[in-house]
């Protein structure tokens, strides 16, 4: 989360999951779980799992299902960005303005409202006279791009961090806890601002350009490094717990070794908490780049960003802000959908939470 | 009382000086030469020599980090000049003391952060309890929906808009700007009110959604219950029983977000183009003005922690169970 709150944007978002996660042993048989006619087979009981439970759950939720779709529709966006390229017949980075003579009057669209028409379907950029809409497409493309890998390298640490000191306890959790809260009082979005460049430094001499993927994979250790504290946090906190039980009890005198009880036991009981945060980090890394992006620390031209067509439309506002909302209306539209979505993997995992 | 601030003190302590020995050595150490990296793409070779000799670049890392840490407390000797105690050194942009330019820009960091909190915080809440009273009705679901939408409104996509309708089109209100509360109270007040709104649309938002699930759990509470049994009216049980005790997750909230937001305000003050502490970060980072972002960050660091303190300490007055030990 890249709003201004942004250092505790992970604090606030562990309590929702840390009621829920207390319920997961008994998985809502409740009255939608097994009620329904079609559970039975002859008379007979079928057996589900609590996956199968969430599942039939989930699907019942009409909004989280319409919001499932939408989020799908903006990776299916990110992920056939070229397929669109090619269907639509432009690339983002052609200045279009500039080779048509008359697109452009001053810099700014000839046509109302930016230059839409058939032909540039969201317009056309003042000045540069790119495509809008391929500007858009690519842009979604490199944002989730990068904020999906930060999020698996943030929930991949946090598993492995928080489930060792959970698991292990002594000194292996104190060690851990103190890292937590020493990485926990960064000011995180100064955090990034001030690092992205100074670990370019390291890879690159000052007067060079920095490659994209360079760019990218420094985003990316940046922000994963302050991003996988407050889940591996809960999940120690749930470990914490979990380790005290008797099916764990019961594993240890089988002989079980701590990798096979860790595995079998107890990183199957941690799934809910871990699938909830994780819907409710990547909008958050999605708009901490989009930031970063904005205020020109991000991605840089060309590479076509979400968040740098922010900070052109900054430019672009007083004389043309229909080139805003494109950017700005997708980013609500993504924003909401995966919060809603958020919502209902929770209440799908924990229906007798209210909302 | 005395004991814990004192042991938290010390942690804070601990903890800054980890920030600033992690950051130190990232800047200073990792790239091969700082004075090149901050000097820029026209560089002359008497530039890094002088940008050497002020830093002190050819003694060992540590010893300039000591140089550093114990220039802050007791002040050091620069060739620019003496600089006295809080020395955070000089700005290789433009060689300005980077204490004085933190305090100069301190002020608009201030009352951008007061009056956006005393927005987002008066309307969240109030919104928030008003949905937990009318849970289910009309009035809870439009405060819930509006807060869902809100909450993913960003500041650069809200910001432009607010400033193309208000200050370009209907020319209701001026071009946003600091204008020191001394001098001109109103004016203070006018330059500031686009940038506190549109600051706390996202806070307030969240604010609403929170104070409203937190209020809503409260009133599931025994003691709760207990009290309605007694036959205390709806009104006093909801604001003198469930309220107090809904406040602690927003105290625990409301903290660090004011300790993140005295660190500087980065896009707010980026979009208002506001002369305060996010806006110097922001154009330090750009500059590669080493000890200026350097300093911004122990700043900033400084308020996050100060604020954890003050959460800690502000359970024991609002809830008696807690003893601070």
């Amino acid at each position: 989360m890249f709003q201004e709150n942004s250092a505790r944007g992970h604090f606030a978002m562990t309590s929702p999951s840390q009621t829920a996660v207390s319920k997961t042993d008994t998985p809502g048989l409740g009255p939608d779980g097994l009620s329904k006619g079609k559970d039975r087979k002859g008379g007979e009981l079928v057996g589900r799992s609590p996956g199968q439970l969430m599942w039939a759950r989930f699907r019942r939720d009409r909004v989280g299902v319409i919001s499932a779709y939408v989020v799908l529709f903006f990776f299916a966006v990110g992920l056939l960005a070229p397929v669109i390229s090619s269907l639509y017949g432009k690339d983002p980075y052609t200045r279009y303005g500039m080779l048509t003579p008359g697109l452009l009057t001053n810099g700014y669209p000839t046509q109302p409202n930016g230059g839409i028409s058939s032909e540039f379907w969201f317009g056309i950029e003042p000045t540069l006279g790119r495509d809008v809409f391929m500007q858009l497409v690519y842009g979604i493309r490199t944002t989730l791009y990068t904020a999906v890998a930060i999020t698996i390298a943030s929930v991949l640490t946090a598993i492995v961090l928080g489930v060792a000191a959970g698991y292990f306890g002594g000194r292996i959790d104190y060690f851990i806890g103190r890292v937590i809260d020493l990485l926990m009082a960064f000011p995180n979005q100064l955090f990034f601002v001030a690092f992205v460049p100074v670990v370019g430094a390291v890879f690159v001499a000052p007067e060079d350009a920095m490659p994209t993927w360079l760019r990218a994979t420094i985003l990316i250790l940046v922000m994963w490094f302050l991003g996988w504290m407050s889940l591996a946090r809960l999940l120690r906190g749930q470990v914490l717990s979990l380790r005290e039980r008797e099916f764990i009890e019961a594993a240890k005198v089988s002989g079980a070794s701590p990798a096979r009880i860790i595995r079998r036991e107890l990183l199957p009981n941690v799934v809910t908490p871990i699938l909830v945060q994780t819907t409710y980090m990547l909008p958050n890394f999605v708009t901490s780049i989009a930031g970063l992006s904005f205020l020109g620390v991000g991605f840089v031209e060309p590479t076509p960003d979400w968040g740098r067509m922010f900070a052109n439309a900054a430019d672009y506002y007083r004389n043309d802000i229909t080139y805003l909302f494109f950017p700005g209306l997708a980013m609500v539209i993504f924003i909401v959908a995966f919060n809603l979505l958020g919502d209902s993997v929770r209440d799908a995992f924990d229906p007798k939470r209210a909302r | 009382m005395l004991r814990f601030l004192f042991r938290r003190s010390l942690g804070a302590i601990v903890i800054l000086l980890l920030i600033s020995a992690f950051t130190f050595f990232l800047f200073f150490a990792a790239p091969k030469d700082p004075a090149l990296l901050s000097c820029g793409k026209n560089c002359t070779p008497d530039a890094i020599a002088l940008i050497h000799k002020n830093l002190g670049l050819d003694k060992p890392i540590p010893v300039q980090y000591w140089d550093f840490m114990s220039g802050i407390v007791t002040g050091r000797d620069f060739a620019q000049g003496p600089c006295p105690a809080p020395c955070f050194g000089y700005s290789f942009a433009n060689g300005d003391p980077v204490w004085d330019t933190i305090i100069d820009r301190f002020p608009t960091t201030i009352s951008l952060t007061i009056g956006g909190a005393a927005v987002f915080l008066t309307v969240g809440l109030g919104t928030g309890m008003i949905a937990a009273w009318k849970q289910g009705k009309l009035v809870d679901k439009v405060f819930s929906s509006a807060s869902l939408v809100l909450s993913s409104m960003q500041i650069y996509f809200i910001g432009p808009i607010v400033l193309a309708l208000l200050v370009y089109n209907l020319e209701i209100l001026g071009q946003p700007k600091y204008v020191n509360f001394t001098d001109n109270p109103a004016a203070w007040f006018m330059g500031l009110l686009i940038p506190w709104c549109v600051l706390s649309v996202i806070f307030t938002a969240q604010y609403t959604r929170m104070a409203r699930s937190s209020m809503i759990e409260q009133l599931a509470e025994e003691h709760v219950r207990t009290a309605r049994a007694k036959g205390m009216t709806r009104g006093t049980v909801f604001f003198r029983y469930a309220w107090r005790g809904s406040l602690i997750p927003i105290v625990t909230i409301f903290g660090i977000d004011l300790g993140s937001l005295f660190g500087g305000a980065m896009i707010t003050e980026q979009t208002f183009a506001l002369p305060g502490l996010g806006t110097l970060a922001v154009k330090s980072v750009r500059d590669t003005d080493l000890p200026m972002v350097m300093g911004v960050m122990l700043f900033a660091a400084a308020f996050i922690v100060l604020f954890n303190i003050i959460v800690d300490a502000c359970y024991a007055f609002i809830d008696p169970r807690v003893r601070l030990s």
